[in-house]
């Protein structure tokens, strides 16, 4: 195997009852990318981010995280891959830093190292100066990004996003998606991002996978997907691009 | 094993600032304490001029008061500690999506159960051990009477007996809360499992028992006894027939056997013939030992339940 693939998934399939979620599957994403994984609600992208974390068995087929099988070693793909969730989940009673402590804590980690690593994935995120303040009170973006935060803590080298700019506002958006960038060039961080959102993720992502109805459809980088598939995703990438200049001049 | 305490750590943080523990807290305080105090007061009129009897201080625990003995009381609303205290463990999580936030970290699930479960074992003996503090006290001033080295014991022992038995129940709730996934239905299923064995049990013991024997006639002492057994044999599918067994010659020595034809029930005098020829602790212990090993045992079996189920439901994040 190539030890720049990180993960690896061949004809991974997960049916439910008499309904196939996820059909013959079969991509790789490479160390270091930003891989998108496109498709519209229900086309089993979070089913497949849960068979690469072990937490939901396929019915066939196999997939490979950092040379593991999630399904055998689910502890040991865990340790090292961060995942956010599409609806974040956090203790609302908590604040950020407690928050983040206990994350660190299940990991394994504790003293006082970990006090300081708090405190600079805070910074990093942007969320430092209201960490004291209970997660109830956070909006949608500022939990995303402290989802982000947990990922700097575990200090994973493959990160799985569901939906990370889902219900995010234009500005909110795009912080976030330049954060995702920056983990990806700083950090040396694996991404492998999911989202319906075609034109959001267009700026960040070096391959993209198309998903549709538990199938692949298209698998391969943005241009020249763009080129083949010219349209609905170009126009919404241009009507976006208007609404931010709006926005930025308000 | 890794996380268990981390997980421990929080829940029991969590009980603590709950609402809802200091209120069952109160609740229980309260009644414990007024139980204990009229019993304490019963006890002193009726021992006025009386030489001092043996045991006497259990009775604290044993005599009813205004309507119930305090053992009476943890038998019945013991199990509403356990079931409120557990009723939404694992489904609130679900419903918070915290649940897939714990489980994609690297911890295993039984984990989770086992850390929740202990965190609330815990909480159940802090509630038990400072009401059993409490009534001690109250009874030492009440009453005037310093418990004896063997009663110490035995107090002990009940304690130990009684946590057995809430975290039983509280075991029963984990294992609703990982079945439904509504707390609401969890709850009221806990609920409902709880008033079957409280009521519905004896009553149904009765009718089996009727059934069961042709001979309707009540004069036949065979036919009597056979009734008996048939009905001790049946209320013994209920927990808390077990928890009141297991207790029954701990906390009151002076009882021979877990249960007499002749219910001990609140009306029971205190007469003078009771304190009679106690049973050593060894011997108490030794009659009630088959019992709390069946509560031990049905607390594990609801456990290896919670497990099997837990293991193989699927975490969505929806």
């Amino acid at each position: 195997m190539d030890a720049s693939v990180i993960i690896e998934t061949e004809e991974l399939t997960k049916t439910y009852k008499n309904e196939t979620a996820v059909d013959r599957l079969t991509f790789t994403v490479n160390q270091g990318e930003i891989f998108g994984f496109l498709g519209p609600n229900g086309a089993g992208k979070t089913t497949t981010l849960l068979m690469l974390l072990g937490l939901t068995e396929p019915t066939s087929g196999k997939a490979k995280v950092l040379g593991m099988n999630p399904t055998r070693e689910p502890i040991k793909v865990k340790s090292k891959i961060g995942y956010l969730q599409e609806n974040m989940g956090f203790y609302t009673d908590l604040n950020a830093f407690q928050m983040l402590r206990f994350v660190a804590e299940l990991n394994g980690l504790s003293g006082t190292e970990v006090e300081g690593r708090i405190e600079s994935a805070l910074e990093t995120v942007g969320l430092a100066a209201e960490s004291g303040k209970k997660i109830d009170a956070y909006s949608r973006g500022m939990r995303q990004r402290l989802g982000l935060a947990e990922l700097l803590i575990k200090d994973s080298k493959v990160a799985f996003l569901d939906e990370p700019t889902l219900g995010l506002d234009p500005d909110a958006t795009n912080r976030m998606m330049a954060l995702i960038e920056s983990l990806c060039r700083d950090k040396k961080m694996t991404i492998l991002l999911s989202s319906h959102m075609l034109h959001q993720v267009q700026k960040i992502c070096h391959r993209v996978g198309i998903m549709i109805k538990g199938r692949m459809v298209a698998q391969g980088p943005m241009d020249r997907l763009a080129k083949e598939k010219l349209g609905i995703g170009q126009e919404k990438y241009s009507l976006e691009e208007l609404y931010m200049k709006y926005f930025q001049e308000a | 094993m890794g996380g268990i305490n981390v997980i421990f750590k929080k829940e029991l943080a969590d009980h603590f600032s709950s609402y809802r523990f200091i209120i069952i807290f109160a609740l229980i305080a309260m009644v414990s304490l007024i139980t204990a105090y009229m019993v304490g007061l019963n006890i002193r009129q009726q021992l006025e001029g009386v030489a001092k009897p043996r045991f006497i201080f259990l009775m604290l625990f044993t005599a009813p008061g205004a309507l119930f003995s305090l053992v009476q009381f943890v038998a019945f609303f013991g199990p509403l500690v356990g079931l409120i205290m557990g009723f939404d463990t694992i489904n609130r999580e679900r419903n918070q999506g915290t649940l897939s936030k714990l489980l994609s970290q690297p911890i295993y699930r039984d984990v989770v159960i086992n850390g929740k479960f202990l965190a609330g074992v815990v909480m159940i003996s802090v509630m038990m051990v400072s009401i059993v503090l409490v009534i001690t006290g109250l009874g030492l001033l009440v009453m005037g009477i310093v418990p004896g080295f063997e009663e110490i014991w035995r107090i002990l022992i009940y304690l130990i007996i009684s946590v057995i038995y809430v975290s039983f129940w509280l075991g029963v709730a984990i294992l609703f809360s990982i079945l439904f996934r509504s707390t609401a239905t969890s709850a009221l299923a806990a609920l409902a499992v709880w008033i079957f064995f409280s009521f519905f049990v004896t009553i149904g013991a009765n009718i089996l028992a009727n059934a069961l024997s042709s001979d309707a006639s009540d004069s036949n002492p065979e036919v009597v006894m056979r009734r008996a057994k048939i009905v001790k044999a049946f209320v013994l599918t209920s927990p808390m027939q077990l928890y009141t067994d297991a207790t029954a010659t701990i906390i009151d020595p002076l009882r021979k056997s877990t249960r007499s034809i002749v219910a001990m029930g609140p009306m029971e005098s205190l007469s003078m013939s009771r304190f009679s020829g106690p049973l050593p602790l060894s011997q108490s212990v030794l009659i009630v030992i088959p019992y709390i090993i069946s509560l031990v045992a049905i607390t594990i079996i609801c456990f290896a339940v919670s497990y099997i189920v837990f293991m193989r439901q699927e975490i969505r994040s929806l």
